[in-house]
């Protein structure tokens, strides 16, 4: 089993280092928003009252950290699905290898590959806007990001599965992480201070709101169970529920 | 190696079901290339996904390659191997990496699985394009990755569905060549699906007829051409002495099945090449002439025909849209 996922790991390796200049364009999004729009929230954060704690950095950085795993790792159902045209998936079910380790392989590189672009990401806002987080926090912000990737990336595995549909899986995606992304507080924090009662109330169902709001406390350095906590517990949930959701499709598939 | 009995698979999509295959019982020997044939849609390869444990039937048993299909479908895995019909490589992947990773899958070590490779490549005319990424590579030499990667493991029961779909005419004899070799040197016991009758015909030993997800004929080719009763011969004559002519068929010895259309009259006779000489004299003593003749040996087409009332062709067109709904589902 752990043989497979390895072996199943080093195939999706060898793919993705053979365009490794896919890697940078993934992060696009989150790079451009680093660049073009952090600055623009530096006065305002400074100025505005409601903001958390830490300063435009600390608070920005970390959230589009998160960004790179909500996003990036939702969309690798495609890959799945080019391969299950191609015939590649039922090449490899037809082997002994085990269903769980296909599943996991996949979703190891995903992860590997989120951790690798939010390195660089942390890298360039802290020589290009003298981003100040400590070294634990970042640590913790990239477990936080890996195991988000696994959520996410098992979660569109299976969902791709389900759909076998090119058009359908985007659109869902799109319908899906927008009110996400938009209600986690990535761009601008949902807070008390800033955000009406009832979006602020709508805002703390989205379990990636506490995500965020975990990775922005190790990137302040606040290592409290206070901060931490709903954090850590509503991600390792997430992650075993998407797991559990992956693998259950890949063995079915197979039935 | 293969013991079927009462295999069945029924897809249930928005409320419609459909029998895909309705219960065949499938006997292979050890060492038989044995083909099954079908219109596309008759159920040929939901059955063989059903015997490579990738569809789970709805009813029904099966022994293959001496494990039990339901009970133990690992083992089966291990010890088959599975050519598909679109075959199975991403084009982003080497050759080489493609041959790795599926021994590798099926428990050999890196230096086994190089080795085999190695084997596999020169034994199927892919030597020296390990580097080569699968996208660049011709469809027959695809293909032929496409068998390397199904016999990485040294299977002794391979399946094969439809090898040679696609293939351009000269690629088709080379692979032919490639699947006889499989048996005559490495005794491999090989189930292939087709919808070419000369395919069928010029590789088993033995055909299994399947049409609409049941097994309708099954024995050697010539078995089963002997089935279909006699030559078929086609006389050309003027358009008016037709009636004439084809009561003068009908007056030679076994002559059957006559039938007229504009100026042909179509029959079918026991030994057509003796019946002809026969036919010419009496024509000619009625002055009924001739303009064309021919006489052809049944094939497999005039199998189908005769066991289902349709050809082949009519078939395939009349079932593409269940073999449409049976993919969905």
């Amino acid at each position: 089993m752990l043989r497979d996922v390895w072996l199943i790991f080093r195939r999706d390796l060898l793919l993705s280092l053979r365009n490794p200049a896919w890697i940078l364009i993934q992060i696009m999004q989150p790079l451009l928003y680093l660049v073009l729009f952090g600055p623009l929230m530096e006065k305002m954060v400074a100025n505005t009252p409601g903001f958390p704690p830490g300063d435009v950095w600390q608070i920005f950085t970390p959230a589009l950290i998160v960004m790179i795993a909500l996003f990036g790792s939702s969309f690798v159902g495609f890959a799945l699905l080019a391969d299950y045209r191609n015939g590649v998936i039922e090449r490899l079910r037809v082997t002994p290898v085990s269903r769980v380790a296909l599943l996991l392989g996949k979703v190891l590189n995903n992860a590997l590959q989120a951790v690798i672009q939010a390195i660089l990401l942390i890298t360039l806002a802290v020589v290009a806007f003298g981003l100040r987080a400590p070294f634990g926090g970042i640590v913790l912000g990239l477990v936080i990001v890996a195991l988000l990737a696994v959520t996410m990336a098992s979660a569109s595995y299976a969902l791709a599965l389900t759909l076998k549909s090119e058009e359908a899986f985007p659109a869902l995606l799109n319908a899906v992480l927008l009110p996400v992304l938009l209600l986690s507080g990535i761009l601008l924090p949902i807070t008390t201070g800033l955000a009406p009662a009832w979006l602020y109330n709508i805002s703390r169902i989205n379990p990636f709101t506490h995500v965020v709001e975990a990775e922005r406390a190790g990137f302040r350095g606040e290592f409290t169970m206070d901060a931490l906590f709903t954090g850590s517990v509503v991600l390792v949930a997430l992650a075993a529920l998407a797991v559990f959701w992956g693998t259950r499709t890949f063995r079915r598939e197979n039935a | 190696m293969i013991k079927a009995r009462g295999l069945a698979r029924r897809f249930s999509a928005r409320g419609r079901t459909v029998d895909a295959v309705k219960g065949v019982d499938i006997d292979v020997s050890a060492g038989e290339l044995v083909g099954f044939l079908g219109p596309n849609g008759a159920g040929k390869t939901t059955t063989l996904r059903m015997l490579t444990t990738l569809l789970r039937p709805t009813a029904g048993e099966a022994v293959v390659g001496g494990c039990d299909l339901l009970a133990d479908p690992l083992g089966v895995r291990k010890r088959i191997g599975y050519v598909a019909q679109g075959g199975g490589t991403a084009p982003e992947c080497r050759l080489g990496e493609e041959i790795e990773l599926q021994g590798r899958l099926y428990g050999l070590t890196k230096a086994e699985a190089h080795r085999r490779g190695a084997a596999l490549t020169e034994q199927l005319d892919l030597a020296g394009l390990d580097e080569r990424l699968t996208k660049t590579l011709s469809g027959g030499q695809r293909r032929r990755l496409d068998i390397a990667l199904g016999l990485v493991h040294d299977p002794k029961l391979v399946f094969f569905d439809e090898p040679t779909t696609g293939l351009d005419p000269q690629s088709r004899a080379n692979l032919w060549e490639h699947i006889r070799g499989l048996r005559a040197e490495h005794g491999v016991t090989l189930f292939l699906t087709t919808h070419y009758l000369d395919e069928a015909d010029s590789l088993c030993d033995r055909i299994l007829v399947i049409d609409n997800g049941q097994i309708v004929a099954e024995g050697s080719p010539d078995s089963l051409k002997a089935r279909v009763s006699g030559d078929g011969v086609e006389i050309g004559v003027p358009a008016e002495s037709v009636t004439t002519a084809a009561e003068i068929v009908g007056r030679i010895e076994g002559a059957h099945e006559v039938s007229v259309l504009d100026g042909t009259v179509r029959f079918r006779v026991p030994r057509g090449d003796t019946a002809m000489p026969e036919l010419l004299r009496a024509l000619d003593s009625a002055d009924v002439p001739m303009l064309s003749m021919q006489v052809h040996r049944p094939t497999l087409d005039d199998v189908f025909l005769t066991l289902t009332g349709r050809s082949l062709r009519d078939a395939e067109q009349t079932e593409e849209a269940g073999e449409v709904t049976a993919d969905a589902a």
